[in-house]
């Protein structure tokens, strides 16, 4: 069985912080990650491979330095790892995004492909589906759980108040939830080997086969006509009392307002 | 084909066992708004099976048409079928705009959509306008975790598709007796490899409210302590009928259920209170309850960031001050 899990290096918003100031990011010292999502669906295909034997593929797109989320991967588990990068691919909405990661996994063979749901930064859960679009396969998104039963996958699909269990044909994608499971770290003889011994494969504009008018900045619909940072609500008043004080400090301002 | 061709607002209507889903009256509601600016109308498309009767309900919250695509292989939701009618109905009424909830099924069926389309989508909007000069849609929506907006335009495809988190738009007063101008289509459905087979369907039950309904929302985080100490929080709700909700890392503990998450990742909810009770006002939690209407926060740490959308802030100990809170709220009640 062959898998291939895209992954996607994500700055850790958890550790962005704004300027008190400007009001803008500050992206200096921010850590880059494998996007969480993502590693869960690396986890859950490293168990399959565990439990029933698969080859395991990473990719990703993005800059050059993307190389270092595809190591940490393969030192996981993963087996063979593609970066797609060019400057012509950059600036994509997830529309390109998933045209270009589409036309590279054309070149790879594959049972099954898994994603993120969402990656942190953009949180949009876009380019799961719309790659399997492309791809011409089913999708199955929000999945907590996958298992394999001959030449199909049985998935927990989440919604807001149920799960369906859903049975799907491969090749398929699916879209994995962080909550599925707790991704393994990587092993010291994994680290060596994915530092000295295993390749990335590097895959650039000439490498796929695809239309320039579908990728990069040209093949995006969509366009960012403004970003700003986000309004700042007036402070509020702040009181440090004593706990009967503080209490009644509350009533009060509940009584005001009419809500006793 | 040029971009004029398209014309009206359509909203996916989401339903669940043949309940209308709340965000999509909400839906209705933006989209009246942005058809009036646009000078057309706006269209509920609504997919199931047996579910002609639901048609009344969205005209009751605005929709001037009705759209209804009824069908056997629609009876669940499931990607290719429902990927399939949507895109029938682009093609055949072409519209301008479109726009989903951001629900665990829009979530899904839009991406499919506008990638057979072959035009753009943008997520998880909270804002929507039309741009006077050029009447394209500007969508607007937080990215970096909530960090920064963006503000996303689509001026050269059609539609222009968005999904739009539940609780952020306001519904219109419900119209009594609204009887809808009803187009039933079926674009006809040919299994194929990309159907997939729904086996089991496992409803989670909860008998609390939802807490994306509650007028009062008791909100508890990390520094609540303990699943022991939310009962401090669950006896101070219960004592003015306010509903119990949670930050993402009491979820992530275990003390609460992911269904009272707020926040990026949970529910947007904008209540008349919401009292932040040991949560220290991630910015992700902050883009779920900043448009509530009061904000009253307790917190140990006088520089949580929690304090700075605060209303109220209180430093102190919440365990100390809850509790009495509790007992004055009792007596006010027992007052009246």
């Amino acid at each position: 069985m062959k898998i291939v899990v895209c992954i996607k290096q994500v700055p850790d918003t958890n550790e962005v912080k704004l300027d008190p100031v400007t009001g803008t990011l500050i992206r200096d010292g921010v850590p880059s990650i494998i996007n969480p999502d993502d590693k869960a669906g690396l986890e859950a295909a490293l168990t399959l491979k565990d439990s029933i034997g698969a080859e395991v593929a990473v990719i990703t797109m993005g800059p050059p330095q993307a190389d270092a989320v595809l190591r940490e991967a393969m030192a996981m588990g993963a087996d063979t790892a593609y970066l797609v990068t060019d400057r012509a691919f950059g600036g994509a909405d997830t529309l390109a995004t998933s045209t270009t990661l589409a036309a590279a996994i054309k070149k790879l063979d594959y049972d099954l492909i898994i994603t993120g749901r969402q990656a942190i930064d953009g949180d949009t859960a876009q380019v799961g589906p719309q790659i399997a679009e492309h791809l011409n396969i089913p999708n199955v998104s929000y999945a907590e759980d996958i298992k394999v039963e001959g030449n199909s996958v049985i998935i927990k699909r989440q919604y807001e108040d149920r799960y369906h269990t859903v049975k799907v044909q491969m090749p398929c994608l699916i879209t994995a939830l962080g909550e599925m499971n707790q991704p393994r770290y990587m092993t010291p003889g994994g680290i060596f080997d994915a530092i000295r011994e295993k390749q990335v494969t590097v895959w650039n504009r000439p490498d796929l086969d695809v239309a320039d008018e579908a990728i990069g900045l040209k093949g995006s619909p969509t366009k960012v006509a403004q970003s700003f940072p986000k309004s700042v609500k007036a402070a509020g008043v702040k009181v440090t009392l004593d706990p009967e004080e503080s209490a009644d400090y509350i009533m009060e301002r509940l009584k005001e307002k009419f809500i006793i | 084909m040029s971009l004029q061709d398209f014309k009206g607002v359509f909203i996916f209507a989401q339903q669940v066992d043949c309940q209308v889903s709340g965000v999509s009256f909400e839906l209705i509601g933006k989209g009246k708004e942005l058809a009036a600016q646009l000078g057309t109308e706006v269209t509920a498309v609504i997919l199931g099976s047996g579910i002609t009767g639901l048609a009344d309900d969205l005209a009751a919250y605005g929709a001037d048409k009705v759209i209804v695509v009824d069908d056997p292989e629609l009876k669940e939701y499931t990607t290719e079928p429902y990927a399939h009618a949507v895109y029938s109905v682009i093609e055949k009424y072409k519209p301008e705009v479109f726009l989903f909830g951001a629900t665990a099924i829009g979530r899904d069926l839009a991406p499919r959509v506008s990638a057979r389309a072959k035009t753009g989508l943008t997520a998880d909007c909270t804002k929507l306008e039309v741009d006077a000069e050029n009447n394209n849609l500007r969508m607007t929506r937080p990215a970096f975790g909530g960090n920064i907006m963006a503000t996303i335009v689509c001026p050269d495809n059609r539609p222009q598709m968005a999904t739009v988190r539940p609780g952020v738009m306001q519904k219109i007063k419900k119209i009594q007796g609204a009887k809808a101008n009803v187009e039933t289509f079926n674009p006809g459905f040919t299994k194929d490899s990309k159907y997939v087979e729904v086996l089991d369907i496992i409803k989670k039950i909860s008998d609390k409210i939802d807490i994306m309904d509650a007028k009062i929302l008791v909100s508890g985080g990390r520094g609540v302590g303990s699943k022991e100490n939310f009962s401090i929080l669950q006896d101070f709700a219960d004592s003015m009928g306010a509903t119990v909700s949670s930050s993402r890392a009491s979820v992530d503990a275990g003390w609460t259920e992911k269904d009272q998450q707020v926040g990026q990742t949970g529910k947007t909810v904008r209540p008349n209170l919401y009292f932040a009770i040991g949560i220290s006002g991630a910015i992700q939690h902050l883009a779920g309850m900043e448009e509530s209407d009061l904000i009253i926060a307790i917190n140990k740490d006088a520089t949580a960031p929690i304090f700075d959308v605060a209303d109220y802030g209180i430093v102190g100990d919440f365990s100390k001050i809850v509790p009495l809170l509790t007992e004055q709220m009792k007596s006010a009640k027992a007052a009246k």
